[in-house]
């Protein structure tokens, strides 16, 4: 019994010491007081995600690089952390904070109404409806980030029916909800607008967020697709889509990432990525502060603004056929002038 | 075709399974409970991926995978056998502690939180239905092995006895001079080196390690212990029961009327029409989770 509670004094005094233990590159002021002050809160994960979080990262370093803006970071742990983060950023008088992640949506609707000057934004803010099934408006000086996932799944859903050289094409998603859901829905579309008796097989690697970290399911569920003759899948599923990637490896097909550029987690099975543009969405809410032009608000940014777009370069040239990528781009300007309307649930 | 590729699938599903209730069995039956299994795995899966990764050898990878199980079981004996703390208590801080310790040495070792680079696994081209890669797979005979193994030990060892005998009463045990303590020290160390395998599996299956990568497997792998009613052939059915009802649900899904929930209920629903004692009684060893002696 003393030997545990010497333990636990030990371990009390490492606690405190490493209080004030200031990591390397933390020691930036917390308010600059002679610039714009952002501050950015990130979802689960933090950085090194390669997803969500980085591209966030992304685009704060770029505004703080190009409009000299003072961006500051935090990375809460689980829960209540991410509350207690958003206080700390409006509390200390930012001018902007964002948080990272439709998870920060209640959070962010209640600090705002309690820092009325603080303008605050929502990477994936998921706007309420009231029964009538009509979108209520978030408060003044919030401004949500919104992606129409469904436009950049069409052309992926597209690119898939085009070079799969079959009638049967997949997709793997995460926990089974409304936000994925919305992938599907713009994939099979986009599926069946160029190969009408095309067949799309659409499976959830669960219902709860287990589901979105279980490569071990993705793989298993891509293999049997892959076994049942689908040659592309697309997956909208976290890191369980990894497991999407190892199976397309190991069978030599093709799989199709999401978020972010995926194609190192499987050089030469990664035919494209559908890639959500919250670096340029970051970007813009902060430029927007700094011009003081912000406005809270939905902002839906689409093909037309680059807000989600498909991967083409150098690493995958070679996958998709020019007359394919000239189609493709023949899509995407249909969808942007509204001749092709995608659906958004399946 | 068809059915061998259910087959191969099914084995591959269970394999985690197997290997964290073998573990398991082994534990509970010494009166510990496996409620850690979860952290076993998921450190074990990590170190698996850390081993192979700077060894570039699956085999150091399972190494270390068993030895990343041990550490955390080690630690399940510490607080739950040592010091005599509440194991459900024990149990849950384990996992949670298993979250975070892997989460922090996946940054500070690849820099990254959601996945490790891509390592070394045993895994061959899958071709047809999937079951001769599995035969090269020396993991996949290692998991056939794991249960067989535990139930020999418990049944047909002088230890396995005493594991027995601690199980269900320490003290008749204690008064005849089996070192009730040691003995659960060894069981629960074995329980996380063979979960900790299971957690191996997983990671070199997909050749790398990805944040909270286990998703409830462990917990899955407590249902079958309960299911198979403490008894190793029985678990070791019970695995493969739950693995075909999953193989069952991504084949059927979006093509039954069955709903995917359903389906991914049915282990906690036999779990618990066999606690309420529907299919004969289950009974748990009569020591578990009691920590006097």
């Amino acid at each position: 019994m003393r030997k545990l509670l010497i333990l636990v004094g030990v371990l009390l005094a490492a606690h405190v010491v490493l209080l004030f233990v200031h990591p390397a590159g933390a020691a930036s002021p917390a308010i600059d007081p002679h610039a714009v002050n952002v501050g950015i809160v990130f979802d689960v994960g933090g950085r090194g995600d390669k997803s969500f979080n980085d591209a966030a990262y992304v685009g704060g370093e770029r505004a703080e690089k190009e409009l000299g803006v003072h961006v500051r970071f935090i990375e809460p742990g689980d829960g209540s952390d991410r509350e207690a983060a958003l206080r700390i950023f409006a509390a200390e008088g930012m001018k902007l904070v964002i948080g990272v992640g439709f998870i920060f949506t209640d959070d962010l609707v209640q600090l705002a109404k309690e820092y009325p000057n603080t303008d605050f934004a929502g990477v994936d803010f998921s706007v309420a409806t009231d029964s009538a099934g009509n979108p209520i408006p978030p408060p003044p000086n919030l401004a949500a980030l919104k992606f129409r996932e469904e436009e950049g799944s069409f052309l992926v859903g597209a690119l898939a029916a085009m070079v799969g050289h079959s009638k049967k094409v997949g997709f793997v998603g995460g926990m089974n909800s409304p936000l994925i859901q919305k992938f599907q829905a713009g994939y099979t579309a986009g599926v069946h607008y160029v190969c009408p008796d095309c067949q799309v097989i659409a499976q959830y690697a669960g219902v709860t967020p287990d589901a979105f970290r279980n490569p071990g399911k993705g793989k298993e569920l891509a293999l049997s697709q892959y076994q049942d003759g689908v040659n592309v899948i697309f997956h909208a599923s976290g890191s369980t889509g990894l497991g999407v990637f190892e199976a397309a490896r190991q069978t030599n097909k093709l799989a199709i990432g999401v978020d972010a550029d995926q194609y190192s987690e499987a050089p030469g099975h990664v035919l494209t990525s559908m890639v959500k543009g919250v670096d340029a969405a970051v970007f813009d809410a902060i430029k927007r502060v700094k011009d003081g032009t912000f406005k809270g608000g939905i902002y839906s940014y689409g093909l037309a603004q680059n807000g989600v777009r498909y991967v083409y370069d150098e690493h995958n040239k070679a996958l998709i056929p020019d007359s394919v990528q000239a189609r493709l781009q023949q899509l995407r300007a249909d969808i942007i002038a509204g001749k092709i309307k995608v659906p958004t649930t399946p | 075709m068809m059915f061998l590729a259910f087959l191969s699938q099914t084995i591959r599903i269970a394999m985690p399974y197997l290997f964290a209730s073998a573990g398991g069995v082994l534990s509970e039956r010494s009166g510990l409970i496996g409620l850690g299994l979860e952290g076993y795995m998921l450190s074990g899966a990590f170190c698996a991926a850390l081993g192979s990764y700077y060894s570039h050898s699956p085999w150091i990878g399972l190494a270390a995978g068993l030895a990343g199980g041990t550490v955390f079981a080690a630690l399940y004996g510490l607080c739950s056998v040592r010091y005599k703390g509440d194991q459900v208590v024990v149990g849950v801080a384990i996992n949670l502690l298993a979250v975070g310790i892997t989460r922090f040495f996946l940054r500070f070792a690849f820099g990254s939180s959601s996945n490790s680079p891509r390592v070394p696994g045993f895994s061959v081209a899958e071709t047809g239905s999937g079951l001769l890669a599995l035969a090269h797979d020396p993991m996949i005979w290692m998991g056939a092995l794991a249960m067989p193994v535990v139930g020999w030990v418990l049944y047909r060892t002088p230890f396995g006895l005493r594991v027995r005998a601690v199980g269900e009463h320490p003290g008749a045990a204690l008064s005849v001079g089996i070192p009730v303590a040691r003995v659960r020290w060894l069981a629960v160390l074995l329980s996380g080196a063979i979960a900790g395998m299971g957690g191996a599996y997983l990671a070199l299956d997909q050749h790398q390690f990805t944040d909270q990568m286990t998703a409830g497997r462990g917990f899955i792998a407590l249902a079958a212990i309960i299911f198979g009613r403490w008894d190793p052939p029985r678990v070791g059915l019970a695995c493969l029961l739950f693995a075909a009802a999953e193989t069952f649900q991504i084949r059927l899904q979006g093509a039954s009327a069955v709903p995917a929930q359903f389906v991914e209920m049915i282990p906690y629903v036999l779990t618990i029409v066999a606690l309420a004692g529907v299919v004969g009684r289950a009974v748990p060893p009569a020591a578990l989770g009691k920590t006097d002696e």
